[in-house]
């Protein structure tokens, strides 16, 4: 039995076990059952029905790797005694199994989709956790910390509780800083019909400010017609994706599309995240019946490229250390900017070497898919689950780890702090802003 | 025993085919309809071109990254279902019923080619099973079930290899080979075997999903 395999087992969390006490059998017995049938749909028939139990999905997940190769891992494993459970005994599972089959679909899985790559049929297991988790949410077992979240979305519309006032007395606030550094600094408020609006996710301005200052820095040295919004709709972050409240996913992304269109803007650029770009351009904009995205988004990763190319952001000096890129699974597999992400890390750290594998194929952090987000109680189960991620790391020699994602940045911090490795992670925008030629600047 | 051939040959093989055919077909139907009423936006994202790359993509061998992580089984597995697929649909003997039953014909393999074809479906199949008992994965997914679709398969090219080389007894031996090689036809559209039909239709969904939407390549 792996390290994590016991740890498990005596994982606490009041969300899924207060919750778990008020259930019948009969409930969750029903509630599987009506999700199964009312929601499983033809993916749900066509998957199950295709996988031939061959296991090659295994190669794909970090996991499975980090456990010594532990069946309980691999993809079809975790199917196995989740969706394959309820399917075999038609609902009739016991409070043990359940609670078992919560922490693999919201703890063990971060829907990262690298199995699709590596199954011959193309099953896709991340939806088939998806759909647990759906039905996990239906239940009320949601564990707590991701469920908190799930409820600021429903009552302020961001992620972190963040009251109207707070949001824009942040921006007043960075503004006012960064005069100090470039005194015609601006951050534009509900500017209509600018060029575009920058959206970022609530942790920004909760924990994370500089990066809305090192943007804001960014734009006015390039020259930018932009905006940003002081109503709900600024937060493009989606935990309710997570979740399975999908009801709530489809009202943040609308409400998000619809303040893009209420200032007329051409586009919205997004921050460093990824999972928000999956809600976007993905999931949530599929809920409220759009086929593509309303108003073009386009991730930072993909802006900055498109500013270093167009000579808008230029070079002030480069940074010899040893540098590597992390792709993260949201815009690499999620919307392939690749390429663009490590054009534009090359760009300042001319010194620069490849994890193995990477680009598509590089492992998950371990924190996405709303899994860091269930809080401390499955710190150790995803850091253990990725052991896999600080042998790529170590392996690389890199001083400098660069990952354009909020998640990927809570969860490398995590797995570089516990296999000691000695390495400092980075934004793109955080580079840019240190690196580039700031005309404006005292 | 000449009545059992006649009636495996005759009835149970209209039977055995019109199953076969008819099932996928309806499994085919009933799964788009579903999908249009279900989840109509499925359609929506189906792009030909990004599903039929995917498909390709997939059918030649080492193109996948998961292919050349696992070369045996690429190897073996491209070698089994060519096999499987080609022994029985060219194999001079079935040619020679077909065109006697339904006067339909085709070009033939030599018999020498179509026992070495054979004997490479029962290699594969004991690869298959030997795998199933040793890599952790496949063996923590591995049911009784599993098993009888692996014997499903084996029983229809064994006792045809055994009859060819007149090992026991012939007549019993094609009997049980007509009966074992119906008895498979049957089982596929009830049974995960089924993914002769799905793997096109999951694929070229996923190509669609991943070339369209994500662009970014699924193998």
């Amino acid at each position: 039995m792996s390290e994590q395999t016991k740890e498990t087992k005596v994982i606490e969390d009041i969300g899924i076990d207060a919750g778990l006490e008020q259930l019948t059998e009969e409930q969750i017995e029903k509630t599987i059952m009506s999700v199964i049938n009312a929601e499983g749909g033809t993916r749900l028939e066509a998957y199950t029905k295709t996988c031939v139990h061959c296991g090659l999905c295994s190669e794909a997940c970090h996991y499975y790797h980090s456990h010594d190769k532990d069946p309980q891992y691999a993809p079809v494993g975790k199917v196995r005694n989740t969706m394959w459970n309820f399917l075999t005994k038609k609902g009739k599972i016991s409070k043990e199994e359940l609670k078992r089959a919560v922490l693999i679909a919201h703890t063990e899985c971060n829907l990262c989709r690298r199995c699709v790559q590596y199954c011959p049929f193309g099953v896709d297991t991340a939806y088939i956790i998806a759909l647990v988790r759906r039905i996990v949410h239906k239940l009320g077992i949601t564990p707590q910390y991701i469920q908190d979240t799930a409820h600021s979305h429903a009552a302020t519309f961001n992620q972190m509780w963040l009251k109207d006032d707070e949001w824009v007395d942040t921006l007043f606030w960075q503004e006012d800083e960064a005069r100090d550094e470039i005194p015609s600094m601006r951050i534009p408020l509900e500017k209509e019909g600018a060029d575009f609006m920058y959206s970022v996710i609530a942790p920004e301005p909760k924990f994370r400010t500089q990066l809305i200052y090192q943007a804001a820095v960014i734009f006015n040295e390039c020259g930018l017609d932009w905006t940003m919004p002081s109503t709900t709709g600024w937060d493009n972050s989606d935990m309710c994706m997570f979740t399975g409240d999908f009801e709530m996913m489809g009202r943040l992304k609308r409400d998000h599309y619809e303040c893009a269109q209420r200032l007329k803007v051409k586009k919205v650029v997004m921050g460093e995240c990824g999972h928000a770009y999956r809600s976007i351009y993905d999931q949530g904009n599929r809920w409220v019946g759009w086929r593509d995205m309303p108003v073009p988004v386009i991730h930072s990763i993909q802006f900055f490229w498109e500013l270093l190319k167009a000579g808008k952001i230029k070079v002030a000096k480069t940074i010899d250390k040893l540098a590597t890129f992390h792709d993260p699974c949201n815009t690499v597999r999620g919307m392939g900017l690749h390429e663009m992400g490590r054009e534009v890390a090359k760009a300042f750290y001319p010194n620069f070497v490849e994890m193995q594998p990477n680009r598509e194929h590089n492992y998950c952090c371990a924190a996405g898919g709303g899994v860091i987000n269930c809080g401390p109680p499955h710190k150790m189960t995803r850091v253990l689950g990725n052991r896999v991620k600080a042998e790529q790391l170590k392996a690389t020699g890199a001083e400098v780890l660069i990952a354009p994602c909020h998640n990927c940045h809570g969860g490398l911090e995590d797995i570089i702090h516990h296999y000691k490795l000695d390495m400092e992670i980075r934004f793109l925008g955080d580079i840019i802003y240190e690196c580039m030629e700031k005309p404006n600047a005292v | 025993m000449h009545s059992i051939y006649n009636f495996a040959t005759g009835p149970l093989c209209w039977a055995a085919f019109i199953i076969f055919i008819g099932g996928l077909l309806l499994k085919f139907i009933s799964m788009v309809r579903r999908a249009r009423s279900s989840e109509p936006y499925i359609f929506g994202y189906f792009s030909p071109y990004f599903g039929l790359r995917s498909v390709i993509a997939w059918l030649i061998p080492f193109v996948p990254r998961n292919g050349k992580l696992n070369p045996v089984f690429t190897v073996v597995t491209f070698a089994f279902h060519i096999c499987l697929l080609v022994a029985p649909l060219f194999l001079m003997a079935h040619v020679m019923l077909l065109q006697e039953g339904v006067g339909m014909h085709w070009g033939t393999l030599s018999d020498a080619t179509a026992d070495v074809m054979t004997v490479i479906v029962l290699v594969g199949l004991a690869y298959f099973a030997y795998r199933r008992c040793t890599d952790p994965t496949a063996k923590y997914v591995t049911g009784p079930k599993e098993w009888v679709l692996l014997a499903l398969v084996a029983a229809p090219f064994l006792t045809g290899f055994l009859a060819y080389h007149q090992i026991f007894d012939y007549q019993v031996m094609v009997v049980l080979h007509i009966l074992s090689g119906e008895a498979m036809l049957i089982a596929i559209p009830f049974t995960w075997l089924s993914h002769m039909l799905l793997f096109p239709m999951v694929r070229m969904y996923q190509g669609s999903e991943f070339g369209g939407v994500r662009h970014v390549k699924d193998w």
